[in-house]
């Protein structure tokens, strides 16, 4: 097994095949008939290992996903980043309002006066700004930093993990 | 996106099945060929619909525990220099520019990973002498609440995708 849990510490062990394929499907993953079995031929293996050690890394959790990453705004979505100031004993009540929101596809907590940041996507402008509205009533929060990207330097998802 | 697209952007982030041909299993539930199907994802990584094709990976697992997301006060002629400059970072892994607001003057945004918080605020720092940029904060997180996939074009069909791509 590629990943032993204790006592919460995640402790890494891959071998040196495992990290080959992760560095391989990260960004360069095969779009041909038999993908698993080209992966396989590049690194020596049959392309039923290369399912078996897939599946045995998805399991542990270290691959959350195989597939493809969306570009939401070439999708037609509408998305922003968004900043807010929540005091300390409401954060557990404000993260589950703002939480419930399938939009919400990521919050965490920060050290700052605006401590917790969220993004929201949404297929329209319109829907966008009906969830922000719907957060500020059920949190009673008025003030709402919406830091939408109006310019991409880089994003970088993949890590080489040699 | 025509409908067949959206169906194709559906299935795609439930997640590729680990089988020996895993296009033509999903081209079969869409009635389509394994060839236009392969076709049409080259056809979306190309034209950066799908930014990248492959393995999503926790990479806290990967010994990259800490974040910071560094926030920089740039002055606008400077955005497009420093905002490269920046990106070549390997330490950073997104940059971008954002709207000021009233009393929060910060419009470059970059996430800075590290395996601990030291190696975080040395690399910001490196950063700022690279820019020759004097305001900025970092902003480390302290505890992750949400993190999921989104799951286009499912508006009526959240629980099967969401149940494909489980949260950590």
């Amino acid at each position: 097994m590629p990943v032993q849990r204790e006592k919460g510490i995640v402790v890494m062990q891959f071998d040196a095949l495992d990290k080959k394929l992760l560095n391989m499907i990260q960004s360069n993953f095969p779009l041909v008939p038999e993908p698993y079995r080209e992966l396989g031929n590049a690194l020596g293996i049959t392309e039923e290992e290369v399912i078996a050690r897939l599946q045995s890394l998805m399991e542990s959790g270290v691959i959350r996903r195989l597939g493809g990453v969306f570009d939401s705004r070439k999708l037609g979505y509408s998305g922003t980043l968004c900043a807010m100031n929540v005091p300390d004993e409401r954060i557990r009540a404000v993260a589950g309002v703002v939480n419930s929101f399938d939009e919400v596809t990521h919050n965490y907590l920060r050290e700052d006066y605006f401590n917790m940041w969220f993004t929201v996507l949404a297929p329209t402008v319109s829907r966008l700004g009906e969830i922000l509205d719907e957060i500020r009533e059920l949190t009673g929060i008025q003030e709402i930093l919406t830091l939408p990207s109006e310019n991409v330097f880089k994003i970088r998802v993949n890590f080489d993990l040699d | 996106m025509t409908e067949q697209d959206k169906q194709i952007v559906r299935e795609l982030q439930k997640g590729l099945p680990l089988v020996s041909r895993p296009f033509k299993a999903i081209a079969s539930k869409l009635g389509m060929s394994e060839e236009k199907l392969i076709g049409r994802i080259k056809q979306f990584v190309e034209d950066g619909r799908i930014r990248r094709f492959g393995a999503v990976v926790r990479h806290q697992d990967l010994g990259y525990v800490a974040n910071a997301m560094v926030v920089w006060d740039v002055p606008e002629h400077r955005i497009q220099e420093v905002g490269s400059v920046m990106a070549s970072f390997e330490e950073v892994t997104h940059c971008y520019q954002r709207p000021r607001h009233p009393g929060w003057p910060y419009n470059l945004y970059t996430m800075v990973h590290g395996r601990n918080r030291e190696e975080c605020i040395q690399a910001a720092q490196r950063i700022a002498r690279a820019t020759r940029l004097e305001q900025y904060r970092l902003l480390f997180s302290t505890a992750e609440l949400k993190k999921s996939s989104m799951c286009y074009f499912e508006e009526k069909e959240f629980v099967e995708c969401r149940k494909n791509t489980p949260d950590p």
